[in-house]
């Protein structure tokens, strides 16, 4: 068996310990912290991405709920515009109802005034020419005059009659 | 894998299959009177390291955000690593990470090219495994008593046990501390060994059947190279995670 031939060892042994203490330097000082300087960096990366992501996220929703305020406030705002308006053109259009009720009022009262007074006055005159009638009647049938003043109270009296 | 044809033929006229282990001196070397030769050991032995080196140097070299393919395979070994130490051992162990790593790197990377025919297996030496293993059993056992001093040594006496049968199970417990490098090295060097074996084996029926029935041989030969991969994987891992749990009963002291 090759394994077992006992002036091999030396050397192997001398340089298994060359080769192995070289593997072993160049391990420690420049592999190992290369790499480790790799994978740290890109968790680094991750993190701060992370990071980055929840922040930016962070600022949105509050822009979402500045957006979502001013919205409010602004409809909020329009309503009482509106409601302002409605109520100044109630006012408006009550005093113009108001000032034109009373005008219709005014000319209604005075109409009917007129229409009393020639009520009255067509009245007064029914009597007079009445009286007259009367009288002529009166003279045609019994062929002579009757006082004037008769006649007129007896109209006046039927005329109440009536 | 496979050794050069024609080198090494047994008496059956059948290549020889542990003739690929055979260690063969490169570069004659000699300090202070001890051999030091460079060997093809010692050649795949730099290989390895380079090409471990240049891989884990080279692929993150974009340093890129969004790993390419060669960036993700580093770094998932560096993640593999790091969280076997993690789980096994927790924070406290990721001290001994960069060792670890390169433990693991240096075993899976002697497998792999191991794997590739005509190269030599590093690790199906008892020898290196072992002085891996030693590495690894008095490091923890140094790392024991630095932490816990004297008190390390309760780590060999079970708790809850009746007072009559404690010696016998100290040492118990102290024998089977002190076959861990054993069990850990032979694990690994029988596992290769025995592989790269009945695959050269294989092999080298399917080129003595010929055309005619080397098909059967050669049938079987192709799934167990898949199970030889997986199998060098696996023990690399099994080394690294062993290394581990090791540590992390020399750093808590739990059974």
């Amino acid at each position: 068996m090759p394994q077992l031939v006992l002036t091999d060892f030396a050397p192997q042994l001398i340089w298994l310990a060359i080769t192995f203490i070289g593997l072993y330097l160049f391990m420690s000082r420049v592999a190992i912290p290369r790499i480790a300087n790799v994978i740290e960096q890109r968790q680094d990366r991750i993190s701060r991405d992370l990071d980055e992501a929840e922040k930016l996220k962070k600022e949105t929703e509050n822009a979402l709920a500045a957006y979502e305020q001013s919205m409010a406030e602004a409809r909020a705002k329009a309503h009482a515009i509106a409601q302002e308006n409605r109520d100044k053109l109630h006012g408006e259009i009550d005093a113009e109802r108001q000032a034109v009720e009373q005008k219709i009022s005014e000319k209604m009262a005075e109409a009917e005034n007129r229409i009393k007074a020639s009520k009255e006055s067509a009245l007064s005159e029914i009597n007079a020419i009445a009286g007259e009638t009367a009288g002529s009647i009166v003279e045609a049938l019994i062929g002579k005059q009757v006082d004037k003043s008769e006649i007129d109270k007896i109209v006046a009296q039927e005329a109440q009659g009536n | 894998m496979a050794s050069a044809a024609g080198d090494g033929h047994g008496g059956s006229g059948l290549p020889d299959p542990m003739h690929q282990f055979e260690i063969k001196r490169l570069v004659p070397l000699e300090i202070f009177d001890i051999d030091a030769s460079f060997t093809n050991a010692s050649l795949f032995m730099v290989l390895v390291v380079v090409i471990v080196g240049l891989f884990l140097f080279l692929s993150v070299k974009s340093r890129s955000l969004v790993p390419g393919r060669m960036q993700s395979v580093a770094e998932i070994m560096y993640e593999f690593v790091a969280n076997m130490i993690r789980d096994n051992v927790g924070t406290a162990g990721m001290k001994f990470f960069p060792f670890v790593f390169t433990l693991f790197m240096f075993v899976l990377g002697c497998n792999m090219i191991g794997m590739v025919p005509y190269s030599f297996t590093v690790t199906s030496h008892i020898i290196v495994t072992f002085a891996l293993a030693a590495v690894v059993f008095i490091g923890v056992t140094i790392i024991g008593f630095v932490k816990h001093g004297i008190g390390f040594v309760k780590f060999f006496v079970p708790s809850g046990v009746p007072a009559p049968l404690l010696p016998l199970l100290v040492v118990i417990e102290i024998i089977s501390y002190l076959t861990r490098p054993i069990s850990l090295s032979v694990r690994l060097f029988a596992n290769m060994m025995a592989g790269h074996t009945m695959l050269k084996v294989f092999g080298a029926f399917v080129v003595a059947l010929g055309a005619l029935g080397g098909w059967a041989p050669l049938l079987f030969m192709i799934p167990f190279t898949g199970l030889e991969f997986l199998v060098a994987f696996l023990q690399a891992y099994v080394f690294a995670i062993l290394t581990c749990i090791y540590l992390n009963d020399a750093l808590h002291m739990h059974h």
